[in-house]
């Protein structure tokens, strides 16, 4: 498929090899995950400041709504976690890291939210 | 699908295409640092849409959809600095890509060609600089860049010809650095 242009240059396989996949760096996919952490702390922490006295106002309805969605980041701190248990699994390491104890607090958390809306 | 296996499949998605959307983000933006902070936001994106996605891909592959997400918040970022990369493509990493295979005599030579083919790929328009990108580092066909771009199969075709073509101009009215003088 490649083929030179009239200067002689091969174009194509230069950019085949000018543009080689780039590993990205270790640290990416730790930063991923605390950033998916405080997105699901913050979620937890709107909902548990939440006043229920407010909530007889719809106009104040809109603001847990967006933290109930938000909470929904708490799953993938799950599943990103899921892969540190695999890993530490295969160490023989058993027990709960501070993290997922913290992503499974946030996510009683959301739950506790939809549980007071919806009992009142 | 239950929140388990949604999981389950966020990873997996993650874990695949991981590398994809970093040389995607890096080929466009010119530097780790953005490169790093685009992938972040596209996956956390990806996150949030991703039931969905999933639901309407019809078995479909997503990384043209992960690639589009990323497209669009390059521009997003470009927009809002009003600029164009800081930077050139590190030169460092050029001289990583090429000690694997070259020995030190062509080094010089070889290093300074990518250069100037990298160079020339950033006086491009970005849409044919992307297509470029999904085409040579991210290895993706026509019909996979056309659902990354939003373009219909034929205009994408039509878009990586004229790209290479402009780039074959450029290349061929640019010296090396080494016949300069």
């Amino acid at each position: 498929m490649s083929r030179e242009a009239d200067s002689g240059i091969d174009v194509e396989a230069l950019l085949r090899r000018a543009m080689a996949p780039i590993e990205p760096p270790e640290r990416l996919g730790t930063r991923f995950q605390e950033t998916l952490q405080t997105l699901t702390e913050m979620a937890a922490d709107e909902l548990e400041s939440w006043e229920l006295a407010a909530m007889g106002d719809p106009r104040n309805w809109v603001r847990p709504a967006v933290a109930v969605a938000v909470g929904g980041a708490a799953t993938t701190g799950l599943a990103l976690l899921r892969w540190r248990q695999i890993s530490r699994q295969r160490r023989g390491v058993t027990g709960a890291t501070p993290l997922d104890r913290a992503a499974e607090d946030a996510a009683r958390a959301v739950r506790r939210g939809f549980d007071r809306v919806y009992r009142r | 699908m239950d929140k388990a296996e949604l999981d389950e499949r966020f990873s997996e998605l993650y874990r695949a295409h991981l590398r994809d959307v970093y040389s995607f983000a890096y080929y466009r933006v010119g530097n780790h640092h953005d490169a790093e902070d685009l992938t972040e936001q596209t996956f956390l994106q990806a996150y949030r849409h991703f039931e969905r996605a999933l639901n309407e891909s019809d078995g479909r592959p997503l990384r043209p959809w992960l690639i589009r997400i990323a497209h669009n918040l390059a521009a997003n970022l470009f927009r809002d600095r009003s600029r164009r990369p800081q930077t050139s493509i590190d030169d460092d990493d050029t001289t990583t890509v090429l000690r694997a295979s070259h020995t030190t005599e062509d080094l010089v030579e070889e290093r300074d060609e990518l250069r100037r083919i990298l160079d020339a790929v950033e006086d491009l328009p970005d849409d044919r600089r992307e297509a470029l990108i999904m085409r040579f580092a991210l290895d993706m066909d026509n019909r996979e860049i056309a659902r990354a771009m939003g373009r219909s199969d034929g205009a994408t075709k039509v878009l990586i010809h004229r790209a290479i073509k402009q780039l074959e101009g450029i290349v061929a009215t640019t010296p090396t650095r080494g016949k300069r003088s």
